[in-house]
């Protein structure tokens, strides 16, 4: 498929498939479509593609809600806090657990992360408020769970819309209790999907943990020249592990692990470090630009899928300390390069040319590029669940050629695209898995690795490799057709 | 370092010592107990196992933890994926409907189409009857389903959206376009902060079958309708079919997504199988119906019995008492013999309920799930000698913990049984580390459990999401009791011989013959 011919295929795809909407409809998606170039100057964003608006009704989108984002993503991970799903029992029940934010801990007894705490709102708690309700649900956490190192409120749809004052409860329960108690007003309904949920939850960081607000000791830790925190890491099949092993062997001191992994105390002592590294931009851009503002730490964004952006993530974190980190950097580099060689060497002659179309939530529509083009297959596609234009521009650096853009993409489209376009690989969310499955075709789940990984660091991309393989190149896609079925 | 020739994935990468070593290092930052003073954890956990803290846990009034329950939109598309062509639409936020279709789509490993019209905080202020004209309007023009079935979420239902109205309005300004008038959109209000899952389920279905069957009245056909409930095991309603078709009679199943979420590979079409709308709206002149599942069907079989007056009524098929009445009832209502098929399956599952029966008598269980599911398991757990020491069911709907009751008091260990309504899985840790049992029957979410207290677990209910293809079996008819007993016999032969296994020690009872 030469680069010409598969701009001119995107492109027909696109007006094919606007077809099928009503007018208001199709007008409206023509919008969050595109095909992104990478020589392209003119793109405002890659593939000229509008984002982060609301979702057409009716389609089948892939979006979750603020909730998801709050409690999902953002809080839900940090394992020595109880987090409340605050409202009827659905929320927590479909949330529970499916993440995969690994962490070490006592579960249910000093840390949490893969239980389910609910408010469990009865018709009552909607008529006359739950407020009361909560007070008591903090008095019982505190009394069965008394090595929490706090508590935050994950508001559901109903309690933005029934005028109960979760901050006034949380604020008079903290004194009560002496932990910290976060409320997060995340209804559900709050934007148009998760991506607000993280900016809220930023804020609600912002607001509770910082400048010495949390009742865990933090003043212990001293600090050094090469303290960084890991931002937008939520430890996923322990990603964050298999990066912060990379960072300690340069020399670096990685304080703490937003929010995979995490607890209150490192999230506490974050403002003191020298360096922010924020892998997903998206989830945590707010509170990297809130201690840049409040207390002067810089941050940069890295990205530590596959070897080519490992290694230039690497040195450019290395650029920021002094000569001796630089040095150890280079031996890092150097250390681990036989293995991806080797890596590279076994998988590229058995993936190379394979197309790939992704479609994926906050960073990894564009930082997975780099580890498929890595190992020779090509990316022909790719969209984001909750973008922002300030995805998008950053998504014209990472393409290797033409590319189809779809942003917020139903499953009626993404069917389509993949019908048009015939990628080898589909590399999605759960809800779509089983969609291509059917058809045949290798699919791999880009949110939970499909319950391998980690993916990050070089460890991780050897994990990758592996498993792209086994996807690729499993016997098992060739069984869909019978023996008796005519070719053609 | 990754060996190429033997790449390994998170379970064995992070026992290496390199990274066993950064585990140790960021404990120094952490203010995790554990972390922090490791003999306190241990204090606690070993207090979370005592009979104090039991009595706290159980008398907790409003924090609900690790609940085995869900709401009630989720039962409602489950309807909908049961009738031919449907889609499911939820009014409301789309969070919820992305939270539905992964759920679904874990324990069936299947899609799980279901669309929504994406509320957001413009449709709070002003009601979400905007999104319902286009998303109706979208829904009709992209999917093309035969009908759409509407239910709602929590937001929807506390402004207080009209549906009815907003339907009708919707086809109104459609003009006919991609929404006729006669274009089929049931619906039902499906608030989550009432009931559960099931109530989602009986009120989707109350809604598809009253509304489809509008002005369809006509003479009464000698036909039984079957509603097998929230069903989550596809071979249960297969097994009903074929225990219904063996005695040659005419019916409609009401709800029957075993071709949706069963689909074979090789292509993708977004609906498949389901009950035919014709039949859908003429199910009112059957003259009997049959609801499967008594607490999750108590309003549409209201209807039915009161308003439809068909015969029928309740009958849960799982286990042989179980399977023994709805073959009864079946009989009865056609007035013919019970088929020697069926008489020769039931033949066979006796014989190996006799031959497996040492390995269960005796043995206690505790079990959770739905308290349809829990009325028929328990059941066969009696049949077989078997002791359910604690049977949860935290969406128990009145009258379910008498009924419960009644069925123990029938064991002669019934003073040691217990019946825990409204509880959840949290306080189920409580009874276990208290008042022992032998295994455990229920869910994914029993893992921690089995983690926590060493209790094996004996996976049946929904959702399970880490074992695969239990789903496409059957726990319902006399083939379905056969799958119970051989999961349950195994597993507790499984463990016998994880107990016996010690070389030198124990493994004099390490039988090759059992």
């Amino acid at each position: 498929m030469g680069p010409e011919s598969l701009e001119a295929k995107q492109k027909a795809a696109i007006e094919e498939i606007l077809k099928a909407y009503p007018e208001k409809a199709a007008k409206n998606r023509e919008k969050h479509l595109g095909v992104g170039s990478p020589n392209d100057e003119n793109q405002k964003t890659c593939g000229d593609v509008r984002s982060n608006k609301k979702t057409v009704p009716g389609v089948m989108s892939q979006r979750g809600c603020a909730y998801a984002g709050s409690k999902g993503v953002v809080w839900g991970p940090v394992k020595d806090m109880i987090h409340i799903s605050h409202g009827p029992i659905g929320c927590g029940q479909y949330s529970r657990a499916g993440r995969r934010n690994y962490y070490i801990g006592v579960t249910g007894v000093d840390t949490f992360v893969t239980m389910n705490f609910s408010s469990d709102f009865q018709e009552n708690n909607i008529v006359f408020g739950g407020d009361k309700k909560l007070g008591i649900c903090i008095d019982e956490i505190e009394a069965l769970f008394p090595l929490n190192n706090g508590i935050t409120v994950q508001s559901e749809c109903p309690i933005g819309l029934i005028g109960d004052d979760i901050g006034a409860v949380a604020k008079t329960k903290a004194k009560e209790i002496d932990k910290t108690i976060v409320p997060v007003n995340c209804e559900g309904f709050r934007g148009v999907s998760q991506s607000l949920g993280h900016h809220i939850a930023n804020d609600t960081v912002r607001d509770y943990i910082f400048d010495g607000k949390v009742n865990v000791t933090t003043n212990d830790v001293e600090v050094t020249d090469y303290d960084v925190a890991i931002i937008g890491d939520y430890n996923i099949g322990g990603d964050a592990w298999s990066s912060r092993i990379l960072l300690e062997e340069m020399g670096l001191r990685v304080v703490a692990q937003w929010s995979g992994d995490a607890t209150i105390k490192e999230m506490a002592l974050t403002p003191k470090v020298k360096l922010n590294l924020l892998h997903c931009y998206r989830s945590m851009n707010y509170i990297s630009r809130h201690m840049e503002k409040e207390y002067g730490i810089p941050w940069i964004e890295y990205n530590f899928f596959g070897p080519s952006q490992t290694i230039k993530s690497l040195r450019k974190i290395a650029a920021f300390f002094d000569e001796s980190v630089q040095a150890k950097c280079e031996e890092v580099i150097a250390k681990y390069q036989p293995m991806i060689d080797a890596v590279i060497a076994k998988y590229k002659p058995r993936l190379e040319g394979k197309t790939v179309m992704l479609f994926v939530g906050g960073l990894r529509p564009r930082h997975v590029i780099g580890a498929y083009e890595d190992l020779g297959m090509e990316v022909i596609g790719t969209g984001y669940e909750f973008a922002h234009d300030d995805d998008y521009k950053r998504t014209k650096e990472e393409i290797f050629r033409s590319t189809v853009i779809y942003d917020d993409v139903n499953e009626y489209e993404l069917e389509a695209f993949v019908k048009k376009l015939q990628p080898d690989l589909v590399a999605s969310g759960i809800k779509e898995k089983y969609v291509f499955q059917k058809m045949g075709l290798p699919y791999r789940q880009m949110h939970s690795w499909d319950y391998s990984g980690p993916y990050h660091g070089y460890d991780g991309f050897a994990i990758f490799a592996q498993d792209m393989d086994l996807a690729i190149n499993s016997p098992v896609w060739a069984h869909s057709k019978a023996p008796w079925e005519k070719e053609g | 370092m990754q060996e190429v020739e033997k790449i390994v994935n998170g379970k064995d990468l992070f026992k290496r010592p390199e990274y066993q070593e950064v585990l140790a290092n960021k404990k120094q930052f952490e203010s995790s107990m554990l972390a922090v003073n490791p003999a306190k954890v241990e204090e606690i956990a070993e207090w979370t196992k005592s009979w104090d803290y039991r009595e706290k846990n159980l008398a907790r009034e409003a924090i609900t933890v690790n609940p085995a329950k869900a709401c009630q939109p989720l039962g409602a598309v489950m309807v909908a994926l049961g009738f031919e062509g449907t889609m499911p639409y939820v009014h409301g936020s789309h969070g919820c409907v992305a939270y539905f279709r992964s759920y679904f789509t874990r324990h069936f490993k299947e899609p799980t189409p279901c669309v929504s019209d994406s509320m957001t905080e413009d449709a709070a202020v002003f009601g979400g009857l905007v999104n319902m004209k286009e998303g109706l309007k979208n829904c009709a023009a992209v999917y093309k389903p035969k009908m759409i079935a509407v239910s709602t979420t929590c937001m929807a239902e506390v402004i207080g959206d009209d549906l009815m109205a907003f339907i009708t309005a919707a086809k109104e300004e459609d003009g006919g376009e991609y929404l006729p008038a006669e274009y089929p959109i049931p619906y039902a209000h499906t608030p989550s902060f009432v009931g559960s899952h099931i109530t989602g389920y009986d009120n989707m279905m109350h809604g598809i079958m009253s509304q489809l069957t509008e002005g369809q009245k006509g003479e009464t056909k000698q036909r039984i309708n079957i509603i097998p409930g929230f069903e989550t095991y596809i071979g249960s309603l297969r097994s009903v079919k074929s225990i219904v078709e063996a005695f040659g009679t005419d019916y409609i199943m009401l709800g029957d997504h075993s071709d949706q979420w069963d689909m074979p590979a090789g292509s993708y079409e977004m609906f498949q199988g389901g009950t035919k709308l014709d039949d859908a709206k003429d199910c009112i002149n059957s003259s009997a119906t049959i609801s499967l599942q008594k607490y999750a069907t108590s309003k549409t079989m209201k209807m039915v019995e009161k308003r439809w007056k068909h015969a029928g009524g309740f009958s849960n098929p799982i286990g042989l008492k179980g399977t023994d009445e709805f073959v009864m009832k079946l009989a009865e209502l056609t007035g013919t013999e019970v088929p020697q098929k069926l008489k020769t399956e039931r033949g066979r599952l006796v014989d190996a309920m006799q031959d497996s029966y040492p390995y269960m008598h005796g043995k206690k269980f505790a079990i959770w799930g739905d308290p349809d599911f829990l009325i028929g398991a328990v059941s066969f757990l009696l049949e077989m000698g078997a002791e359910p020491t604690h049977v949860l069911c935290h969406n128990a709907p009145k009258g379910w913990a008498e009924e419960m009751r009644a069925m123990l008091d029938t064991s002669p260990a019934k003073d040691s049984l217990n019946v825990w309504a409204e509880k959840d899985l949290w306080a189920m840790r409580s009874l276990l580390f208290t008042e022992p049992v032998d295994f455990m029957i229920g869910n994914s979410y029993g893992k921690e459990l089995m983690r926590d207290t060493g209790t094996p677990l004996i996976y049946i209910g929904f959702p399970i999401f880490d074992r695969h293809h239990l789903h496409r079996y059957s726990i319902s008819g006399y083939d379905g009791a056969l799958n119970l007993l051989t999961w349950i016999t195994n597993k507790v032969l499984d463990q016998l011989d994880e107990d016996t296994k010690g070389i030198a020690t124990t493994d004099y009872f390490f039988d090759l013959v059992r």
